[in-house]
């Protein structure tokens, strides 16, 4: 009897997952054009359904019906992979991810550990993708990428390192549960633990944003140098399954800040805690990564170093030094 | 080491103004205009095509056909007909053509009517599939906007 509850239980979140991915990746474009319009003070999509809401159906639809190139030269298999190596990660990621008290797929005690690894999947699936595709500027990209990723994921690594010390846990759900009762109680506000608590969560948002190839540090396309980088060769839904992994790799960024930062599905006044919550914050930080990126240029390659390796890492190290010492003494 | 820390702050906050600034914008108003849905009202001065004036007392256009404009025309493009009704002091127009294919919009036309009887239009959405479509029957038109 428990095993059949078990496959359902399975079957369920599968369905929910993905259903959850690909409404998030499609109505995140959707959500990314308004309000990139609205900060422009123009409108947006407007014309395919009220408020342009079946824009998304359409696109979707304008990208299946165009022909999925395999150019000669290229390396069929590697080229085929790269976007489901891309994608799947994101999609397993969710697996840990506690949407709430009873909402999680699973409960697993190195959940933090977990989602890190299948993260680091979405840089080999850029990665091959644009070796696969024989083609400089893929390859250029690619190079880019890699680097950039390395510089992010250090100081992204240490915030995380400085957050399970805090609280002890590799348990998403456990970390929530500490947040409980009231914004005071988040981690970011926790200033008497650690008085740069704000500051990890900036650098871990920053982090995220780097590692998910959003602007300012979208080189992994950089469609003004790079034509469209690692996705030069890719068309049709080959290269709308990159994006939409690029959009499920936002989520899965905002759930983790959300989960550790922002105290998950717990209200900020102590009161009725519950999914709803967990999606507002998540929804906000979301808001907040495409107001970035209509706010900023792309920075330049060195900046971007520049900001990891000068700034990020000895600020993350400095944190976790001054964190681990504060948690030694009191 | 406080150059550094200067840098690194003076750098956040500056990066916090930006974002101040964009979500200012995101709640004003928009300013564009849905195009196809909305027309921009035109300047007085906008040079359209020019047009018949509607005379309102007499119920019709002021011309007298003294045939000033379409002699002036330096492109040649209007043509224009007139016969004296029955007890009538003046001639009445019977039919007033204006090719704006080759119309520079010189302006002389309504520049010379002695009776003001030419303007220019507010126009601008104009557009068509054969030249045939811009050879205008201004009285055709007149009458079609005021009936
Ligand atoms: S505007 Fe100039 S070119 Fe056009 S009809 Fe009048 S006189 Fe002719
Ligand atoms: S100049 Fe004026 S009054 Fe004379 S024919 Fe032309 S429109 Fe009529």
């Amino acid at each position: 009897m428990s095993i059949d509850y078990e496959v359902i239980r399975l079957a369920a979140f599968i369905v929910g997952i993905i259903g959850f991915v690909a409404l998030n990746a499609a109505y995140l474009v959707w959500l990314e054009r308004k309000e990139a319009g609205h900060i422009q003070r123009r409108i947006g999509p407007k014309e395919v359904g009220p408020y342009g809401l079946l824009q998304p159906m359409a696109d979707g639809l304008k990208l299946m019906s165009k022909q999925l190139l395999v150019p000669d030269g290229v390396d069929p298999v590697l080229f085929k992979i790269a976007p489901i190596l891309v994608m799947t990660p994101a999609i397993m990621s969710f697996v840990t991810i506690p949407f709430s008290e009873t909402l999680a797929p699973r409960n697993l005690d190195v959940g933090l550990l977990a989602v890190f690894a299948f993260a680091s999947v979405n840089v080999l699936g850029l990665l091959l993708g644009a070796w696969g595709s024989r083609n400089k500027y893929a390859v250029i990209s690619a190079a880019r990428v890699v680097s950039q990723n390395v510089a992010y994921e250090v100081p992204m690594l240490v915030v995380i390192v400085t957050m399970v010390m805090v609280t002890g846990t590799l348990n998403m759900h456990d970390i929530v549960t500490q947040q409980m009762g009231g914004f005071w109680q988040w981690n970011i506000f926790r200033l008497g633990v650690s008085p740069l608590m704000p500051v990890a969560f900036l650098i871990f948002f920053v982090c995220m944003l780097a590692e998910t190839n959003r602007a300012p540090f979208d080189m992994a396309e950089a469609e003004s140098e790079l034509i469209a980088g690692v996705f030069t060769e890719y068309s049709g839904m080959g290269f709308g399954v990159f994006f939409m992994g690029e959009y499920a790799n936002i989520v899965v960024g905002t759930s983790i800040a959300t989960v550790l930062f922002l105290g998950g599905w717990s209200c900020p006044f102590g009161l009725f805690p519950g999914v709803h919550w967990f999606l507002i914050k998540m929804y906000l930080l979301i808001f907040t990564v495409i107001w970035i990126r209509w706010t900023f240029p792309r920075t330049t390659f060195y900046g971007l170093l520049n900001l990891s390796w000068k700034i990020l890492v000895p600020v993350s190290f400095f944190n976790l030094i001054l964190t681990s010492a504060l948690l030694k003494v009191f | 080491m406080t150059r550094y820390l200067k840098e690194i702050i003076s750098g956040t906050w500056s990066l916090f103004v930006g974002m101040g600034i964009t979500i200012k914008y995101f709640f004003q108003p928009v300013v564009t205009l849905q195009y196809p849905h909305e027309a921009v009202p035109m300047t007085p001065r906008y040079r359209g095509h020019t047009q018949l004036v509607w005379d309102e007392r007499k119920g019709g256009d002021k011309c007298i056909v003294c045939n000033a404009c379409m002699k002036t025309c330096p492109s040649g493009c209007i043509s224009l007909a007139g016969e004296k009704l029955e007890g009538a002091k003046q001639k009445s127009l019977t039919k007033y053509e204006l090719n704006f294919t080759t119309c520079s919009l010189c302006g002389l036309c309504v520049e010379v009517c002695p009776t003001e009887a030419l303007e220019f239009s507010k126009d601008y959405n104009i557009a068509g599939r054969s030249e045939d479509e811009f050879k205008y029957d201004l009285l055709k038109r007149l009458k079609e906007t005021h009936s």
